[in-house]
């Protein structure tokens, strides 16, 4: 089991949480995911990507939305609780120095970009980053894409915060500029890479997404994860989780990532007043301790 | 005709206050009848997860004992890939000397309670057994399996498992990846020879196939848990939540963290799919993820576990297996209405256990033969609601005088189902060969190894399904003690 020792409201609903992983913290490699269980006798495995890791320390960051039961039951973790982790898992992302590299985060999604945006960064590419929110209040890690974007482009849906636009918008002005950038990377909501890789195909840019489905062991020996791609099969958990986002039949992954959705929102309802009690009084107690760990 | 457990009981108490007071003739002992396994009703145990086999009395094991002639060349040793002295230790159960008979069965197999109860005995010692033969069919042979059974539940009812022997600490490590039979059997061998040994599990519970693959009502989770905890009790560790490949590459074991020898039992991996069009669609799960979601995930209580399962009404199951008879009903103990296994052969070439098949059909599990589905039909939302099934026939025998199904042209149906399982095997994981340098594996995967179960990179061994591909839990266990042997004789005498 892997100890908590740190969490932080990063938006409504939104944490990260800094977990004791020595081996994984030194293993891992951008664009690696692990899976979670909050407790191994009743809990969910739910793979989630790696925001961050720091070998020295020995651990890394993790940063997750509670969105549905078992991330609702992650999230009333506290520091010097004790979770499962399992990792790091998936292949790395294939890191070189192509020049000048776009990178969308939308959402959550943000946070799993950030340890790509610093790879590629370390391989000396120009770093155009676009991240994007619903709304002001969900959008995460700005100051920490800041830091690493030659150009950092911020936009929600309502205005509420940087340009009114999706993401998508940026992303098809700057794949008309002449050069066209040299790669796309897009992780977030499928809906949203499904539609920057129809923004990047006419202009040609090759576009990386990361992929989340559903997964219970994350080893490749489940097959939950499976995708088409190209036309065949593939597992996200070992043949993933970055694929050509050109050949991605998102309609297909999206339809599986829904496969459970009515047991979910009724699981979700039958424990919903007992998690929002506690969920408050955690909110509550790390909005007071706001800004680091507690 | 079947009879009551209660009735079973009862006839042999009567037998056996019959022939226990008088002296056999190996004529009288062909005459006792078989003891039929006492079961769990099958209406009742399709809707609870309980075990179905409920084992022996003591009379039953006793009269069942009883019928085994002792014949001198005992072909049922040789039927076993472990080679229990199996006469020796139906004599003991036959004079009631209960632990004397598990001192025996423990000298060779180190999980009696399991094997017991998840052996193919049919086709293993079984099946050349003299009595048997004599009377014309293998199911008429003495019941090893159940016996073997009774002997284990006995040991653990009465608290009187004995812990081996250890010798004195030696100062050396072994890694042992994979917590299934292979990996269980070479951590004790190895520990009692005096190496520290440190099991490496992916999951975060011990047990591999027989916690993930197996079900509560054919194995149940407890005599798995308390074969590790017997394990940890003679100082072997357990490492979960730990992939060697991702979390530590195989070789820093062995170069860095001070292990002198490591066996590979990471099991057979990759689930296959029929490659048929809608394979994706929702409501298709492989046999791993449906029976693992029930099982490990515990998805069958819906009330405490977190890990959901797919409401299905209509099941099909895929393939002839143990995994599909073991998906067949527990989607039946999930609430199916209809679960129906479809297989492209016939009755005869199943390769699952006799007694699974049996208990299936007891249950209600449908088997359509000779057929396969070609397409897996979607509803208006992207949902399996169909198989398009081809029918076959058998066709004349090959060279090796198997039959082997042949299309009919034309006859293919549609059928409607909600919950498509595919239990056709499994692949090799290629994780290991791919971050393991040097390390040699077969076309298909599997990791090549010498007579002494080494593979080709020196201090590393293996054995299990990541060899044998799919096979069986004895299998394993038998290839695991070999493997430690071969462990054994390393690291006492230093070379390799």
């Amino acid at each position: 089991m892997n100890r908590i020792i740190a969490k932080r409201l990063l938006s409504e609903d939104v944490y990260r949480i800094e977990v004791e992983a020595p081996n994984i913290a030194r293993e891992r490699k951008a664009g690696q995911f692990v899976i979670v269980q909050a407790d191994t006798e009743w809990g969910e495995r739910i793979p989630l990507t790696i925001a961050d890791a720091d070998p020295g320390k020995g651990s890394i960051a993790l940063v997750f939305q509670a969105v549905g039961a078992s991330t609702h039951k992650l999230a009333l973790k506290e520091p010097g609780d004790a979770i499962a982790v399992l990792g790091p898992l998936g292949n790395p992302t294939h890191i070189e120095k192509f020049g000048h590299a776009v990178c969308v985060g939308g959402g959550i999604g943000v946070a799993p970009l950030h340890p790509i945006v610093q790879a590629l960064k370390a391989a000396g590419n120009r770093l155009t980053v676009i991240i994007g929110a619903r709304t002001k209040s969900l959008l995460i890690m700005e100051e920490e894409m800041r830091a690493l974007a030659d150009d950092l482009i911020v936009v929600t849906d309502d205005g509420s915060y940087g340009r009114k636009a999706l993401v998508t918008e940026p992303l098809k002005e700057i794949c008309s500029r002449d050069p066209k950038p040299d790669l796309a990377v897009a992780i977030g909501p499928p809906i949203m890479m499904k539609f920057c890789a129809e923004t990047t195909r006419p202009f040609g840019v090759h576009t990386v997404v990361s992929l989340n489905t559903i997964m219970i062991d994350g080893t490749g020996m489940c097959g939950g994860c499976r995708v088409s791609v190209g036309g065949e099969t593939k597992f996200v958990c070992v043949d993933g989780p970055e694929f050509d986002g050109h050949q991605v039949d998102f309609d297909q992954m999206m339809r599986r990532l829904r496969a459970y959705k009515s047991i979910e929102d009724a699981a979700h309802e039958k424990c919903h007043l007992e998690i929002a009690a506690a969920g408050l009084a955690a909110k509550q107690a790390v909005e007071a301790g706001k800004g680091g760990a507690r | 005709m079947t009879r009551t457990n209660e009735q079973l009981a009862s006839e042999a108490r009567a037998v056996w206050a019959d022939i226990s007071s008088r002296e056999l003739k190996p004529r009288d002992r062909l005459a006792i009848p078989v003891q039929d396994m006492p079961c769990q009703d099958p209406v009742e145990r399709g809707r609870n997860m309980n075990e179905v086999a409920l084992g022996y009395t003591e009379e039953q094991a006793r009269v069942e004992a009883s019928r085994c002639i002792q014949c001198k060349n005992a072909p049922c040793i040789a039927g076993c890939p472990v080679r229990i002295d199996i006469p020796g230790f139906i004599g003991k159960v036959r004079d009631g000397d209960y632990a004397s008979a598990a001192g025996i069965i423990k000298k060779t197999n180190l999980l009696p309670s399991i094997c017991g109860r998840v052996c193919p005995q049919e086709v293993q010692c079984q099946l050349p057994c003299t009595l048997g033969k004599s009377l014309g069919g293998v199911d008429k042979a003495v019941q090893i399996g159940r016996l073997e059974r009774f002997v284990a539940d006995w040991e653990a009812r009465e608290g009187k498992a004995q812990a081996p022997e250890i010798a004195a600490d030696t100062g050396k490590r072994v890694a042992v990846i994979g917590s299934g039979p292979a990996g269980l059997t070479v951590a004790a061998d190895v520990r009692r020879a005096g190496h520290g040994v440190t099991i490496f599990e992916a999951f975060q519970k011990p047990g591999g196939v027989m916690v993930y693959g197996i079900p509560e009502f054919r194995l149940p989770k407890a005599i798995v848990q308390s074969e590790a905890r017997a394990l940890e009790a003679l100082g072997v560790k357990f490492e979960l939540n730990f992939l060697v490949g991702r979390t530590r590459p195989l070789m820093s074991l062995l170069s860095k963290d001070g292990f002198d020898a490591a066996f590979v039992g990471v099991g057979a991996g990759l689930p296959k799919f029929m490659e048929i069009p809608g394979e994706n669609l929702v409501g298709v799960f492989s046999a791993n993820e449906y029976l693992t979601r029930a099982n490990l995930m515990k998805a069958y209580d819906r009330s405490r576990a977190y890990t959901p399962i797919y409401p299905s009404r209509r099941v099909a199951v895929l393939g002839g297996g143990n995994v599909a008879m073991d998906s067949a009903r527990m989607a039946l103990r999930l609430g199916a209405e209809e679960v129906r296994v479809l297989y492209r052969r016939t009755r005869e070439e199943m390769p699952a256990r006799a007694e699974e098949v049996e208990h299936a059909m007891e249950e209600g599990i449908h088997f359509d033969f000779l057929s396969s589905p070609v397409e897996v039909l979607a509803d208006s939302e992207g949902k399996a609601a169909g198989l398009r099934v081809q029918a076959y026939r058998l066709g004349d025998p090959d060279s090796s005088g198997r039959r082997s199904p042949v299309a009919i042209p034309g006859a293919i149906t549609e059928v409607p189902f909600d919950t498509v399982i595919v239990a056709i095997g499994n692949e090799s994981n290629p994780l290991l060969a791919r971050t393991t340098p040097g390390l040699v594996v077969d076309k298909k995967g599997r990791v090549l190894v010498d007579e002494a179960q080494k593979t080709s990179v020196d201090r590393i061994y293996a054995g299990g399904d990541i060899v044998l591909g799919a096979a069986t839990v004895i299998l394993a266990m038998g290839e695991g003690r070999k493997a430690a042997a071969s462990i054994n004789g390393i690291l006492s005498n230093g070379h390799s």
